[in-house]
């Protein structure tokens, strides 16, 4: 049995540092700590936002669920998941993943695969809205992503 | 049954939620689209390719073979783009 990991879907932004502290303040065992941090980019210009959809209930549970996997297999003393919702626009932050662990391969391998399950089954979609026409086409999910799933099972 | 949908899904049939009675043969995930299907344009619209359909069973991942319990919440979404 691993750390409670701190889950949160919130609309509103995070902020890197207090995340950092939350897992390290007080804390003399801590080696390392990784954070991802995945942001909205514009797509070249044609990208005005994403407005992310989610299943209130079902992505705190899904999110605790791959959290809960992560803190099973890799040795960490922290782990928080905080994904956003709403109209997200570019150079904004849509999801972070912070891991804290005494060595540098558990946090740097579970952000990984935190990342690689959070696309895939976390309940959320992107909408994009384009600079010059509006609400348009929802993201397709990528076959590339489902694959990555698969270097993670033993 | 309360059924939800997201995405493209919800917006090809029209609504976020329903409450349905299903028929004593829809017994799994699988029977629950073909037999939505028939329901109108917009279902039939949302669940052409219904083998890209992907379904949560109370908050939880279920494939298409599961059976449907007899109440709770059944969510019909596209492939999921978090993230």
């Amino acid at each position: 049995m691993g750390c409670e990991p701190h889950i949160r879907v919130q609309a509103e932004d995070f902020d890197l540092a207090v995340e950092i502290d939350r897992l390290t303040d007080g804390r003399r065992d801590v080696g390392a700590v990784v954070t991802f941090t995945g942001k909205c980019r514009d797509e070249g210009g044609r990208l005005a936002a994403l407005e992310l959809e989610h299943y209130p209930g079902m992505a705190e549970a899904e999110m605790t669920r791959i959290a809960r996997q992560a803190a099973e297999r890799w040795q960490l003393s922290g782990l928080t998941v905080v994904h956003r919702y709403g109209k997200i626009r570019p150079g904004e932050n849509i999801v972070l993943v912070v891991t804290a662990s005494s060595h540098r391969k558990a946090a740097l391998e579970a952000a990984d695969f935190l990342m690689d399950y959070l696309k895939s089954r976390a309940p959320f979609w992107k909408k994009e809205h384009l600079t010059d026409a509006g609400p348009g086409q929802w993201v397709e999910a990528k076959a590339e992503d489902e694959n990555a799933l698969e270097r993670w099972k033993k | 049954m309360k059924l939800i949908y997201f995405a493209w899904v919800r917006e090809r049939i029209g609504k976020e939620t329903e409450e349905v009675t299903l028929p004593g043969e829809v017994r799994t995930v699988a029977e629950l689209l073909q037999w939505l299907r028939a329901r109108g344009a917009g279902y039939a619209a949302a669940l052409e390719h219904p083998q890209v359909i992907r379904v949560a069973i109370d908050h939880e991942h279920a494939d298409h073979q599961t059976r449907l319990p007899l109440d709770g919440e059944v969510a019909l979404f596209p492939p999921m783009t978090g993230g």
